[in-house]
């Protein structure tokens, strides 16, 4: 199993977990694994099949545009890490 | 080199020592760079002892040049004077007797260069301890500018830290007034500040805690028509914005003028934190490069925010640039630093220059270089 990251503005959509285990050994099967369990994320994390443009995936620490994107491997200990973008200053 | 029977050196007191240099005799001084540094003799050559046999004759070729050596008492100054009598050298004194008489008889002195006043190696004797600072780190502060897009939840801790430890120019960019809702963590205003404007009131809030703090007051709204005037004159700019759209134009502009950007983020209780230095790393559009729907990108004011959330963020963001000014160790340029308070935990991804990037990118860079020709022929 390896294990999703939450971004807090997607908590909502996992019943405020932060963090969900799942199986796969690519992002696309870990993520279907992600859906499945909590299907309102996934309209909020692809766009027609491929990732929003404003969510970064990580594996570990390695952005996975910077390497096989979606079919980037995933290791049963891997951590995978949902990035949406934060504005909030604080005014 | 050495004389069968070499001339016995001449040792003098203060008030010969200092005849001799007004007559002409070249002042060598054998003491340590250190103590150099202190205070030496004015015109004279620094030339410690464990160096001097192996390097006199570079430093004076002429055996007959009219030599006086000192040290700080007269020892040191006396070995060397009996190594260069042996080496053939004719013609040398050494001051015998403390240096302290020499300035006491008139002799000519050099003060070190003053980096800082008495007041300031007081107010900041303890950052002068460190070796990576030291006077002239704590000088480069002083003379630093550091613009601050935000007098609010990040811009309070950011903007006290920096004007404690001596950060000589604060610009603040922000038009809000306080309300008492910013009272939780804008840890900058008061309840006697609500209704004042927050850039007023950070200046009383600095003034107080730092006279000598130059706060520069932008009551404006960052956007892109004064952007580049507003971060122009500035040398590090820490984004504390609270939307997307100012900090695309923020980024965009701090590319474009070459200006190091802080940025930090929070959200109930989380915080991210990166340094973006353009074209040594990766920039807020190379990140994200696209702008999230507004509902996934909630303010402080509809989706909440832990009150030291903003402090803890605002102060690593303050560290990065405390470290950019100083240029010592590394920046988070290149990496994103999440906080997660919940959990008391710390992450990091890295970030990557993304070549395609419209604003940092290669095809980018080609036009940023286009632009800059002209200017660069104007001043020429």
């Amino acid at each position: 199993m390896s294990t999703v990251r939450i971004p807090p503005v997607l908590r909502e959509n996992t019943g405020n977990s932060r963090a969900v285990e799942v199986t796969g050994s690519t992002v696309t099967e870990a993520l279907d694994d992600l859906f499945a369990k909590h299907p309102a994320l996934r309209d909020r994390v692809t766009e027609d099949g491929q990732l929003s443009g404003f969510i970064n995936v990580y594996v570990n620490d390695r952005d996975v545009r910077y390497r096989e994107g979606l079919a980037s491997a995933v290791g049963p200990d891997d951590t995978i890490i949902l990035l949406p973008a934060m504005a909030g200053g604080g005014r | 080199m050495t004389h069968d029977h070499p001339t016995a050196f001449r040792e003098v007191n203060a008030a010969e020592a200092v005849a001799l240099a007004r007559d002409g005799y070249r002042v060598i001084d054998v003491r340590e760079q250190n103590e150099w540094d202190a205070g030496h003799v004015a015109g004279a050559t620094l030339l410690p002892l464990a160096d001097v046999a192996q390097r006199i004759a570079e430093v004076e070729p002429d055996r007959d040049a009219r030599i006086l050596l000192h040290c700080a008492v007269g020892a040191r100054s006396g070995r060397a004077a009996g190594w260069l009598t042996q080496l053939g050298y004719t013609n040398v004194a050494s001051l015998k007797g403390p240096i302290g008489q020499w300035k006491e008889q008139g002799g000519t002195w050099e003060e070190p260069l003053q980096l800082l006043s008495p007041t300031q190696q007081r107010r900041y004797a303890r950052q002068v301890l460190i070796p990576e600072i030291g006077q002239e780190g704590q000088r480069t502060l002083l003379d630093a500018k550091v613009l601050l897009i935000g007098a609010g939840g990040l811009g309070s801790p950011i903007a006290l830290y920096l004007a404690a430890s001596g950060v000589g120019t604060i610009g603040l960019v922000d038009d809000d007034v306080v309300d008492e809702s910013n009272l939780q963590r804008q840890v900058l205003h008061g309840v006697d500040r609500i209704g004042m404007r927050k850039v007023d009131s950070a200046e009383l809030t600095l003034r107080g805690l730092n006279p000598e703090t130059n706060v520069v007051k932008h009551v404006e709204r960052l956007a892109a028509d004064n952007v580049e005037r507003l971060i122009a004159l500035y040398d590090v700019i820490v984004d504390g914005t609270d939307n997307f759209d100012t900090r695309y134009v923020l980024n965009d502009a701090a590319v474009k003028l070459r200006k190091p950007v802080v940025h930090g983020s929070i959200y109930r209780w989380d915080g991210q934190i990166t340094t973006f230095v353009p074209f040594d790393g990766p920039c807020y559009r190379c990140m994200y490069p696209t702008q999230p729907p507004a509902e996934l990108a909630p303010a402080c004011s509809v989706a909440g925010v832990l009150g030291v959330l903003p402090g803890i963020v605002g102060l690593l963001q303050a560290n990065e640039v405390f470290k950019l000014i100083l240029g010592v160790g590394e920046t988070l340029a290149g990496r994103l630093l999440m906080f997660d308070a919940m959990g008391t935990t710390f992450d990091e991804v890295r970030i990557w220059r993304d070549p395609a990037c419209p604003t940092c990118g290669e095809g980018a860079v080609a036009t940023a270089h286009d632009i800059q020709q002209p200017a660069a022929a104007g001043i020429g």
